[in-house]
């Protein structure tokens, strides 16, 4: 019998909040706050409160949950991952704690994944009653949530460039997002999923035959959280380019490409990197055999894993004769900065394939 | 067949037992010099602006080495007593490799690549083999070398251990990365500060590491790196011997900007001071903030 109601939440990271919230309300059974859409305030307040020269993504985390909090959020979570990301949650517990919060946390770099007890254990702090039968079910809809959230924004990325009408894309994922919030099974998810499949490729195009592709690569936030790269997929769609981005929950989630990539990478790096620095190099490869005009890497000040990847990526846009261009964000990086240098890169590319 | 050593990074944890090693199969090999204004300049030069001084500081010293041997000894260490390290030492073949491509450099290959406790020993017979020593010979030179190291930490240890207890002066705790300490550059300005106000620097780096690491699990459950267990249970071993503690850190060191914070917030009635070092000159700003530090630590002490 749990005495209180839980309210579970992961930090914004892109649209994924709403199948976290699937899996939680279907599958541990407990409520799911998504969090308030991250905006400049997060950020400020996740700075405030977080080490000084600690990377960006810690940053809004801290934000993300401060806001969740106020909001009545009582149960926290955390990922793990291949760097710095293994000790976001005991820092965010400690941090959260000493600031007077009442919570549980649950931190998946604490779980032992090799022993079936620790992992019971530990996810029972999410819900001490869960049934392991209803997780079961609730999993595969989940994947297949996070599956159809990246094939719609693939399809939004090489396309939004090229609408007629400015705006709709937006708006009919927007539409899409709002009825995923409320979903109550798999069947539903396959019906909605075909209504706006169709709905989106309905969308009015003027795609010319040729157009400059450009490639997204970067640290694993910086990359798929748009906020936090300054919605640099729309500026470039603005000038009419088409994105191309592999890194997402289903590549290496689903189909794990991580592992693909350090083959492709070796000629390059030997060894693993860390994190996702092979991936970065695997993924400019890749683009720059398909035919990309340019390649774009962000990341986060001071990621360590991308700056070891970064004279890497200078020898393969030596080697492939293709332009690669760094971003660095941190807590304050201005606009009119990022919007310049986009446009010269714009300018540069488009030369390049003109000639 | 001439192997250079870089005098940064792991260098400053295993230089017994590296320079006893080659010295027993009978390698020749030079050691890179201390860190210089020209092997620093070049370092800088070379890297991406963002990278880490240690990191900077590596590729200094390779740089000064490239033309002067055969192989260049950059070894890849991804595990540590069972604990992860920095990503940096898991990239830095590959970084080096990449940076000076055009420059033709050939490394010796030693990887350390999972948890496993003769990962070690493994990648030492592998590097030996490729060197074409005997495997006796490596197996004898191996033991010496381990052996060597491992003495001149106990005798380090017991050295300090004296100076803690029989010393009368303000104890300060140095917590800083073997190669943040050991560096001329980095290490040795606070070092020499330190004496010249009177007090008696006690280095965290100097204690024994799998003893520090153990007393570490009381503090922390999920940190992930060694290095920085090593230090943190310096702390917590040390923590009602010294006065007063510096944290040395190089700018942007990743595993530190987190594990201060975590220090910080730990050791609330210990006096703490964070000096965080970068490649710009000038100890000035150093000397005073020392300077106020050991004054207020000494008025505590009065006042007591």
């Amino acid at each position: 019998m749990t005495h209180r109601e839980v309210v579970a939440c992961f930090p914004h990271i892109a649209n994924y909040a709403y199948a976290f919230k699937y899996l939680f309300e279907n599958g541990f059974e407990v409520k799911y706050l998504i969090p308030p859409p991250i905006t400049k305030n997060t950020l400020e307040l996740g700075s405030k409160y977080s080490p000084d020269y600690v990377c960006v993504p810690f940053k809004y985390c801290m934000g993300c949950y401060l806001e969740a909090l106020d909001l009545g959020a009582n149960c926290l979570m955390q990922i793990y991952g291949g760097c710095r990301l293994n000790y976001y949650g005991e820092l965010n517990d400690c941090i959260l704690h000493d600031m007077g919060y009442k919570f549980e946390f649950f931190d998946m770099a604490a779980v032992d994944w090799h022993s079936p007890k620790s992992i019971f254990e530990n996810f029972r702090i999410i819900n001490p009653e869960m049934s392991i039968a209803k997780i079961v079910k609730a999993a595969p809809v989940t994947l297949k949530i996070i599956k159809m959230l990246d094939k719609f924004e693939d399809f939004i990325r090489h396309n939004v460039g090229f609408e007629v009408n400015d705006g709709e894309f937006d708006r009919t994922y927007k539409e899409f997002l709002k009825k995923l919030e409320n979903l109550s099974d798999g069947k539903e998810l396959k019906k909605l999923g075909k209504t706006y499949w169709k709905k989106l490729n309905g969308i009015k195009l003027n795609k010319p035959a040729k157009t400059i592709k450009v490639g997204f690569i970067g640290d694993y936030y910086t990359v798929q959280e748009p906020f936090s790269n300054y919605f640099m997929e729309k500026e470039l769609a603005k000038f009419g380019m088409e994105v191309y981005r592999q890194m997402n929950l289903t590549s290496t989630l689903i189909n794990k490409e991580h592992r693909k990539s350090q083959k492709t990478a070796k000629k390059y790096a030997k060894f693993n990197l860390g994190a996702t620095a092979n991936c970065t190099v695997a993924e400019a490869i890749k683009f720059a055999k398909e035919g990309c005009a340019g390649i774009i890497q962000v990341k986060s000040f001071g990621c360590t894993p991308e700056i070891d990847a970064m004279p890497i990526l200078q020898n393969v846009s030596r080697d492939f004769n293709i332009p690669v261009l760094h971003f660095s964000f941190d807590s304050q990086t201005s606009e009119t900065g990022i919007k310049t240098r986009l446009e010269a890169f714009y300018d540069m590319v488009e030369a390049r394939s003109g000639k | 067949m001439k192997i250079g050593i870089p005098r940064a990074l792991l260098y400053y944890k295993n230089e017994k037992f590296w320079t006893t090693f080659f010295d027993e199969i009978g390698a020749e090999y030079i050691v890179s010099p201390e860190t210089n204004k020209e092997i620093l300049t070049r370092g800088e030069n070379i890297s991406i602006d963002e990278t880490c001084l240690p990191t900077k500081l590596l590729l200094g010293h390779i740089d000064w080495l490239i033309d002067k041997c055969d192989y260049i000894f950059i070894p890849r260490v991804a595990f540590h007593r069972g604990y992860e390290m920095c990503t940096k030492f898991l990239a830095q073949t590959d970084l080096v490799c990449n940076t000076f491509r055009d420059r033709n450099i050939k490394t010796l290959f030693y990887n350390v690549y999972d948890k496993k406790y003769n990962r070690e020993r493994k990648a030492v017979k592998k590097m030996g083999k490729f060197l074409g020593v005997k495997r006796s010979r490596i197996k004898y030179a191996y033991t010496t070398a381990k052996q060597a190291q491992q003495y001149f930490e106990m005798f380090r240890e017991q050295h300090q251990q004296k100076v803690l207890e029989e010393s009368g002066k303000i104890k300060i705790l140095l917590v800083a990365h073997a190669y943040n300490v050991g560096d001329k550059y980095v290490g040795e300005p606070v070092l020499g500060t330190l004496k010249s106000l009177g007090c008696e620097p006690i280095i965290a780096e100097y204690m024994n590491e799998a003893k520090c690491i153990r007393a570490s699990l009381e503090v922390s459950k999920t940190m992930p790196w060694a290095y920085n267990r090593h230090l943190l249970g310096a702390i917590e071993l040390l923590k009602d011997e010294v006065d007063g503690v510096i944290l040395l850190t190089t700018f942007p060191c990743g595993t530190d900007s987190m594990v201060n914070e975590l220090i910080v917030r730990k050791y609330k009635e210990l006096p703490i001071i964070t000096l965080t070092v970068d490649s710009q000159d000038g100890t000035a700003g150093m000397e005073t903030r020392l300077e106020s530090f050991v004054d207020i630590i000494q008025l505590k002490k009065e006042r007591a």
